[in-house]
């Protein structure tokens, strides 16, 4: 009844963003495969905010919340839910109509539905981030987070992204008017058959709430939280070490062949460095402090000391990557200016 | 004259901030062209939506009058020199643009100057706008603000997207946020999409409403409040639930309001209203109806940004949302009856009440002591209140923090709470009154949440939410954590304003210094004791806290003047009751003639009293009556104990203002003794004893209030 022809099936949805986003200029990411309990956390928004670099993307972000869980049993609520997540950095000046454009490319008659756009500003004290904007409210039901990053990773933000993240099980319900996420239909079979959401994701939602609450082992999990945390740490205290010795020699101001040389190996360190991965190690200690989280094993001493660790990492990583992708411009520019580069046959083998 | 026309036309600003910002707005306007002489008394209407803040001026003049001005030049010494003029003098003259003839002479205090009068040219009221306004716009406060432009440009609420600044016809050029400022504005973004011209400023609002646009707040609540009205004729015999904030938060978000009437399934009418209410007032902004004795229906009124619904879809689209939350609260209150409260306390292991004064498992386990002993004190100090209550209902009172429905909508903890405590049983061998007084005690622990606030209802109740700010002030002041300036982080003013006016409003015989070491002692032992602060006076800082929420009761919650309230709490503030007692007393007595002489006489009495102590004079530790030699002396001290043993009588009775009518007596006594007597003689024994006199004086009748506190016409100190 909300959209009385034919409403687009769950992947329909889906395509009609992609393809109303691509349209617009953005790159198409796919999910990112890490456990996320938002598309925020997914590298292709947390790192990609940092620095001065222009970034569009879209991607489908599956977004794991163990506490949310309910074994299936609730019609409105799930452990893993989809978004689908835009970053438009910097935001045009149209960006709040390109978004109401993108809500007629899905199917929604804007004049026949009450639109509007509410206070609603976003925080994660994990990710030291935060931002400023709505919630967008259709006929009551909030389908969209709609924010202009302000800072993530606790570094300022220049330029300005605006993060568009549609909720897609609640958009789904809403233009096929049906009461449970369960009842969606996903996709229509050649036999014209209506494969439901719940045929496709009711067992996974049952299992992990069983795994979530009951199961995870939750010695083992604290270990493996310990390990990811100690090894992202390391990758920083590196990274952090490499930092340090090439502020030592800019500041000794050595223009020989050989400081040269050095300089280049140095840039090359720092190119290569895996700062996303040690980001991937970060990722997985926050997942896990979720589970640990469900399954109520977190005391409150220990509690706001792990959210703290957690958001060192985040804050130790996005420094590292703007750090990195500053070195990057300077090494292109650098390589710009010297030619033949030598460098940039070290760096291009290096890819 | 010229009409003036400002908007800053921005992406949708938080309702909560708007009015704020529109008043503002026209303020600084206002004060603008009046600060220019661009007009005496502008009349100045504000308007906004929430895409629009908006100014229209009329009565402005096109430019500012020429003025003749006075500017002063170098002094005639430097000047003139032998009668003639020197370089000085010549370049002031060029300076200000007039022969070096016609510059006059004027005295000043620092001597004789050259002085020039000089013709200003009142400039255009379009040059003057264009430079004063993007400044007044980037000042206007917001409560929180962001960049959208990077970090080196403005910042402002939301994003600005136009700019309108019309002077009648004409386009005032300036530019905000990167913006040049034009005739086009923006209609609504759905009913109508495409950009309008202003042709001039006061066919603003008519060229709005041509874009489904009702620029007026006052009007849009006129309207919203009449569709609201019309809506629920249609169901008999009910009447909307007025809410003026959720009105206000309406009017807000809406450019071209209307209304729709939804209905739910009356089988959700089971849960308690408390719990409805929020999801349809907190949630979702729907008013609620009612029948004519109060009790909810099951319908709702949705206020939309649209000109109507004529396909029922927003219709059925809100009532499928208001579904889905009410099956969520029912769910959430079914789940929750499974693990009845007494099964939760130990479950407030988990949840931190503050990092480091611990769980809220800690804080319940001091609560409920501190409590107890509270009743108990109130109890022997006659106070009626039922044993046992508090004990039990702060053993319960923060299990709610963990049930399904408090993580949902935390506005409801403590409500909750008390509704469970009443829907389950929670002692079989407890009477049905005391169970419904520990659900009432747990229900209103938070009260009063502001001063506007009504406190507990029940004494139980006061008493727990006493203990419960009590132990967190208490908890934080010896962390070191108490407000400084306009920081106040954990809202323990608000707090400590709930503690007195709970105390107040109940008439609890509870010693504020005796509340705060009772709640203090809680954490003797405890692991967070380590943490506390070492060089902290922690008595000293409580009860200079405590003091200043009390004055600020007296006076801004009260009413009572400030200086009657500083006399009353010069002779103590620990009693809260027994404060507003006397400052009742005072405030009563204190226009009365004898009552004024008093209070000059106290003052006259404690100045004396001073300069004695500061040139080291001596005050007998005792008054010798038969020292005195002068009449007036005599009779003031042969009259003395007479009037306090009967003032003392008073006041044991609680009778403050018939206290006051005794030592008003003393007035005449009082003026004839400075009349005829000199205190500060050379005689030293004569002297002492006078200042003995004054000193018993002071000390007996200052008990209620220190009267040299009181303000009077004839104010001498």
């Amino acid at each position: 009844m909300a959209s009385p022809q034919n409403p687009p099936t769950f992947q329909e949805l889906v395509l009609r963003l992609q393809t109303f986003w691509a349209e617009h200029g953005c790159v198409l990411q796919q999910p990112y495969d890490v456990e996320v309990g938002a598309g925020t956390m997914a590298p292709e928004t947390f790192l990609r905010v940092l620095g001065p670099k222009p970034y569009l993307v879209g991607y489908v972000q599956p977004s794991r919340r163990p506490a949310d869980g309910r074994y299936g049993e609730n019609p409105n609520r799930l452990f893993k839910h989809l978004q689908y997540q835009v970053i438009l950095k910097p935001p045009p000046e149209n960006v709040q109509q390109l978004y109401l454009d993108s809500l007629t490319a899905i199917g929604i008659d804007l004049r026949k539905h009450d639109i509007k756009f509410e206070e609603d500003n976003w925080e994660s004290p994990t990710l030291g981030a935060w931002g400023i904007g709505w919630q967008v409210m259709l006929d009551g039901l909030e389908i969209t987070q709609f924010t202009y990053f302000q800072q993530c990773g606790g570094i300022d933000l220049d330029p300005i992204s605006a993060e568009l993240t549609y909720g897609l099980e609640r958009i789904a319900a809403f233009l096929q008017d049906v009461d449970s996420i369960y009842d969606i239909t996903w996709v229509v079979g050649p036999d014209g058959r209506a494969v439901k959401y719940g045929e496709i994701r009711l067992q996974d939602e049952l299992q992990f709430s069983v795994y979530n609450f009951e199961r995870a082992d939750v010695e083992k999990a604290w270990e493996h939280l310990r390990l990811y945390e100690a090894e992202c740490q390391g990758l920083l205290d590196e990274y952090a070490e490499l930092r340090r010795d090439s502020a030592k020699d800019d500041g000794a101001k050595n223009d020989g062949d050989e400081a040269r040389k050095a300089k280049s190996e140095e840039r090359l360190q720092r190119h290569r460095f895996p700062v996303l991965s040690a980001f991937d190690l970060c990722l997985k200690c926050s997942h896990l402090f979720n589970i640990l989280d469900a399954r109520g094993a977190i005391s409150v001493t220990e509690r706001v000391g792990v959210i703290a660790r957690i958001r060192n990492l985040a804050v130790g990583v996005a420094r590292a990557y703007v750090d990195q992708q500053k070195s990057e411009q300077e090494a292109a520019s650098a390589v710009a200016e010297d030619t033949p580069p030598p460098k940039a046959e070290q760096l291009a083998a290096s890819r | 004259m010229p009409d003036f026309l400002l908007e800053i036309g921005t992406e949708e600003i938080p309702a909560r901030m708007m009015d704020g910002a529109r008043e503002e707005l026209a303020c600084r306007v206002g004060d603008l062209l009046r600060r220019e002489n661009l007009a005496a008394t502008p009349d100045v209407r504000a308007y906004s939506t929430p895409r629009r803040l908006a100014v229209l001026a009329s009565g402005v003049s096109a430019s500012q009058p020429d003025v003749q001005e006075k500017i002063t030049g170098p002094s005639l010494k430097v000047a003139y020199k032998d009668g003639a003029p020197t370089p000085a003098a010549d370049a002031f003259a060029r300076k200000a643009g007039v022969p070096v003839t016609a510059l006059e002479k004027v005295t000043t205090p620092k001597g004789e100057y050259l002085a020039a009068t000089v013709q200003k040219k009142g400039r255009p009221a379009s040059e003057i706008l264009a430079e004063f306004l993007p400044k007044e716009i980037a000042g206007i406060y917001w409560a929180k603000s962001m960049y959208w432009r990077g970090k080196s440009a403005e910042r402002f609420a939301r994003p600005v997207r136009w700019l309108v600044t019309l002077l009648d016809g004409a386009v005032v050029p300036l530019e905000f946020a990167g913006i040049r400022a034009g005739h086009k504005t923006e209609g609504h973004r759905i009913l109508a999409p495409q950009a309008m011209l202003v042709s001039r400023p006061s066919d603003y609002a008519e060229t709005l409403a041509g874009g489904s646009v009702v620029v007026s707040a006052a009007e849009r609540e006129q309207r919203i409040r009449k569709a609201l009205d019309a809506a629920t004729r249609t169901i008999p015999g009910a009447r909307w639930r007025e809410d003026k904030s959720l009105l206000d938060t309406v009017v807000n978000l809406t450019e071209f309001p209307s209304v729709v009437l939804g209905s739910f399934e009356s089988e959700f009418l089971s849960l308690p209203d408390e719990v409805l209410v929020t999801v349809m007032r907190d949630h979702q902004k729907y008013f609620a109806l009612e029948d004519a004795g109060g009790k909810l229906l099951p319908h709702f009124l949705a206020v939309l940004n649209t000109a109507s619904d004529p396909d029922g879809l927003i219709r059925h689209g809100n009532e499928r949302v208001l579904r889905a939350r009410f099956n969520d609260a029912r769910f959430f209150w079914q789940t929750d009856q499974k693990i009845p409260l007494r099964q939760r306390v130990d479950m407030l292991k988990a949840v931190t009440f503050q990092k480091d004064l611990g769980s809220y498992y800690d804080k319940t386990m001091r609560v409920q002591k501190l409590g107890s002993l509270l009743s108990e004190a109130i109890r022997s100090a006659g106070g009626a209140i039922r044993p046992g209550i508090v004990f039990k209902a702060a053993l319960l009172a923060k299990t709610d923090l963990t049930t399904e429905l408090v993580k949902e909508f935390t506005e409801l903890q403590g409500i909750v709470g008390g509704l469970y405590a009443k829907a389950q049983q929670l002692d079989p061998l407890l009477p049905g009154s005391t169970a419904e007084a520990i659900g009432d005690a747990i229900y209103d622990q938070y009260k009063p949440e502001s001063m506007e606030d009504s406190v507990s209802r029940t004494a139980e109740a006061a008493v727990l939410a006493i203990a419960d700010k009590a132990d967190s002030i208490a908890g934080m002041f010896a962390l070191g954590l108490q407000p400084t300036g306009s920081k106040d982080p954990f809202a323990l003013r608000r707090a400590a304003n709930g503690i007195v006016k709970t105390i107040a409003e109940h008439k609890l015989p509870l010693p504020v210094s005796k509340l705060f070491s009772d709640a203090r002692a809680e954490y003797v032992g405890s692991e967070a004791e380590a943490r506390f602060s070492k060089d902290l006076k922690f008595d000293e800082a409580i009860a200079g806290f405590m003091r200043e929420r009390l004055e600020f009761y007296l006076r801004d919650v009260r009413g009572f003047a400030y200086d009657g309230v500083n006399a009353v709490l010069a002779a103590g503030a620990d009693d809260v009751v027994d404060a507003i007692a006397r400052a009742e007393a005072v405030s009563e007595v204190r226009g009365s003639e004898d009552f004024a002489s008093i209070s000059v006489a106290f003052k006259r009495i404690k100045n004396i009293l001073r300069q004695a102590n500061e040139t080291k004079k001596t005050i007998a530790a005792q008054l010798d009556a038969g020292s005195l030699t002068e009449d007036s002396e005599k009779q003031l001290a042969a009259l003395m104990p007479g009037i306090a043993a009967r003032v003392r009588g008073w006041r044991e009775q609680g009778n403050y203002g018939q206290a006051l009518v005794e030592i008003s007596r003393l007035r005449k006594p009082v003026d004839l003794f400075f009349d005829k007597v000199m205190v500060m003689v050379d005689d030293e024994r004569v002297r002492a004893n006078r200042l003995a006199l004054l000193q018993q004086l002071l000390n007996e009748f200052s008990t209620i209030a220190d009267f040299s506190e009181i303000v009077t016409e004839s104010k001498v100190s």
